[in-house]
């Protein structure tokens, strides 16, 4: 009888990187490559991300080193069709879903070519036609929306659930038991998806919550609570297959809590050496998700070293290549500032749209202050 | 012309618009089996089922976010607030999110929702439950801001808002629900943006929205006996608002009241005043006066509650101000 206080952590790779077959998830060879791939790119992007941030290229990023499996695998197990509500530390689930590095620039940028014009911080890049829901800043407050998109796919009849993602520090938002309250009375088809990574900004996880872990806080909403290594891909994606399949089936919502551990920085705003030693953040570089995949892949045949350093080599060139030309793309149009405000340009934002083009602006190269 | 509440006005637009379309749902307190705190939703449980009026747990924060993510996906919630005094507990869900997403996705999401509820205060409630709060969400860029004060303005306007794709706040009030009023049999709207000539006058304009126009009816019925022609124009959409219509009627009679039930601090009835003041200046005879709540938290003692509220008496006082009388 196992302790339901204590659910056990689920892994699949071993710490000499091997699988035992009998809970290796089925996944293909060339999938397999993709999510190694996208790992390592959304890895080496990151180190970039900060160093533009440092030399004022971009204005901020909050990066997710440490968490690039927990993620990409989540995102991976379940269906294109399925709703993502992001947290903001999801970098690799929008390019699995499709986006060119390219856009993903444009939205850091938040330049003309921007599909969200601008508007938004860098982390909080969404696009529906995706089905991925650009994040809220405020703490929480996406997990009580997935759980209404995945009860209106419900109502439709339409064979689509919800992921949503967020902190260990969301678990103490009203959202948390907004959401999982609501999914569990109308068991809704959602996946909530924690990833623990152990610190909200500075808060630590006991701070945070005095239970023993987060995926106990399901029994009290009515569901079932999964622990898995949040540094393991295989292990993450087979919870989240489990909790995809049960939701299609009927079965309801299911609370995943994939213990991981942020490595970097909260943002670029943030010094993690304020608040915890040197010493833990090496213990958890030991269990890098993306070393211990490598040793996964190295085990299974499909990877080998030299391999590796041409990939890292060239994902570098395509990086700082896109990057570059992303920053030659010019800043939206100011004029732009009123669209979007409804479903249409009221008269008063014309008003004011065109008092800034004539005034605010200098409209034909005068001097905009000159009387 | 039928004779109808005010609640019946919005029972039926609901009514009207859920038969119309499939995608128009219902959820909030007690709005399913129960028929409603205040049974505007009367009928609608039995009528279209568990699965578009939806009984929620109490937390106005869930079901408004879940709304939003309905609406996402595709659905045209309608989301009951047992009051709008609950609905700070869900005010980020509104002005974090679905005012902000449509831009915030550079135009690409749509959270077609009509947050509707009584607003303002109404009678023994005291402090907590008797506040009115269009100030807080009319300052929003991203939502619409309803507060019909007739059974005929609510019905068209909860259709129109209905039917909208921007985020609707719909204001309605505890003690305007059995107000009646005639309404026509036939289907009709009633335009966002548009104020109303309630009553036509030539010598001074009493601008209004919400429970406040019986005062300004009443203060106009007196004022009448004294000879003083008063025109009231109301409101009916805060976000938009029909500057236009205001400033028509000030052109005309050069005296301007406005009276608004909010605080006065930073409410639409001062952002109105500074709006006559700056556009109609050429045209005033007098400096323009704003009749509100007295700027403290509502109490509970009837007479009291009374006392803090826009009134015919105040209303009169004020209006004998911009005329120089007395």
């Amino acid at each position: 009888m196992p302790d339901l206080y204590k659910p056990e952590i689920i892994s699949v790779i071993n710490d000499d990187g091997y699988a035992d077959p009998a809970v290796d998830p089925e996944i293909s060879n060339d999938d397999l490559l993709k999510y190694y791939r996208l790992m390592l790119l959304v890895r080496i992007m990151e180190e970039n991300l900060l160093d533009w941030q440092r030399q004022g290229r971009i204005g901020f990023y909050a990066p997710c080193t440490g968490q690039e499996a927990c993620h990409i695998a989540a995102a991976a197990a379940i269906e294109d069709r399925d709703w993502i509500f992001a947290q903001y530390r999801e970098p690799g689930a929008i390019l699995l879903r499709g986006w060119p590095l390219r856009t993903f620039f444009a939205q850091t940028l938040g330049n003309s070519e921007d599909i969200m014009k601008g508007r938004q911080m860098p982390d909080h890049f969404g696009d529906p036609e995706m089905r991925f829901v650009t994040p809220s800043s405020p703490i929480g407050t996406q997990i009580s929306q997935a759980v209404g998109a995945a009860m209106a796919a419900k109502l439709k009849g339409d064979d689509v659930i919800s992921l949503v993602y967020f902190g260990d520090g969301a678990t103490s938002s009203s959202g948390f038991h907004d959401g999982l309250n609501f999914a569990g009375v109308f068991k809704a088809p959602v996946i909530f998806f924690c990833q623990n990574n152990q610190y909200a900004i500075s808060l630590p996880l006991e701070k945070q919550t005095a239970s023993e872990n987060i995926a106990i806080k399901g029994q009290a909403y009515g569901m079932e609570g999964i622990r898995v290594d949040g540094n393991d891909f295989p292990a993450v994606y087979k919870a989240v297959k489990y909790a995809a399949d049960k939701a299609r089936n009927g079965g309801g919502p299911t609370l995943i809590e994939a213990v991981t551990y942020r490595l970097g920085p909260h943002s670029s705003s943030d010094d993690p050496s304020r608040y915890r030693t040197r010493d833990e953040e090496k213990q958890w570089w030991q269990k890098d998700p993306i070393v211990r995949f490598e040793n996964y892949l190295r085990n299974k045949g499909l990877l080998q070293d030299d391999y590796i350093e041409s990939l890292r080599a060239s994902l570098q060139t395509t990086i700082s290549e896109t990057f570059r030309e992303a920053e030659m793309v010019e800043p939206p149009h100011p004029e732009t500032l009123f669209d979007d405000v409804y479903d249409h340009l009221t008269w008063n934002l014309e008003e004011q749209k065109q008092e800034l083009i004539h005034y605010a602006l200098g409209e034909g190269g005068r001097c905009p202050w000159q009387i | 012309m039928p004779i109808i509440t005010y609640r019946e006005a919005l029972r039926h637009a609901m009514d009207e618009e859920m038969a119309r379309d499939g995608k128009v749902i219902l959820l909030g307190e007690e709005v399913a089996q129960y028929q409603g705190a205040y049974k505007v939703s009367q009928g609608l449980w039995e009528k279209y089922g568990s699965k578009r009026v939806i009984d929620t747990p109490i937390t106005e924060e869930g079901f408004t976010g879940a709304a939003i993510g309905a609406a996402m996906a595709g659905l045209r919630p309608i989301v009951e607030w047992m009051t709008f005094n609950f609905s700070l507990q869900a005010i980020d869900q509104v002005i974090n999110n679905a005012a902000k997403y449509r831009y915030m996705s550079g135009g690409q999401i749509k959270t077609p929702i009509v947050f509707r509820g009584p607003n303002g205060p109404a009678e023994y409630l005291a402090s907590q439950h008797s506040q009115a709060l269009q100030s807080f969400y009319a300052h929003c860029p991203g939502l619409v801001v309803l507060a019909p004060a007739t059974p005929y303005d609510a019905k068209g306007l909860l259709k129109s808002a209905i039917r909208d794709d921007n985020p609707v706040v719909f204001l309605e009030g505890e003690m305007m629900y059995a107000w009646k009023g005639e309404v026509p049999e036939e289907e009709y709207l009633v335009p966002i943006g548009k104020a109303d000539i309630k009553r036509p006058g030539k010598d001074v304009s009493l601008i209004v929205h919400s429970k406040p126009l019986k005062a300004a009816q009443d203060a106009a019925a007196e004022l009448a006996k004294a000879g003083i022609d008063a025109e009231i124009v109301d409101l009916r959409s805060l976000r938009p608002l029909d500057e236009k219509a205001i400033y028509d009627s000030v052109k005309k009679t050069g005296r301007c009241v406005v009276i608004d039930e909010s605080w006065p601090v930073a409410s639409i009835g001062s952002w109105v005043a500074w709006l006559v003041s700056k556009n109609c200046f050429d045209y005033l005879d007098a400096p323009v006066e704003l009749v509100s709540s007295e700027d403290v938290p509502m109490p509970y003692n009837h007479r009291l509650e009374l006392a803090v509220q826009p009134s015919a008496p105040k209303i009169i006082e004020a209006v004998k101000k911009v005329m120089y009388l007395g």
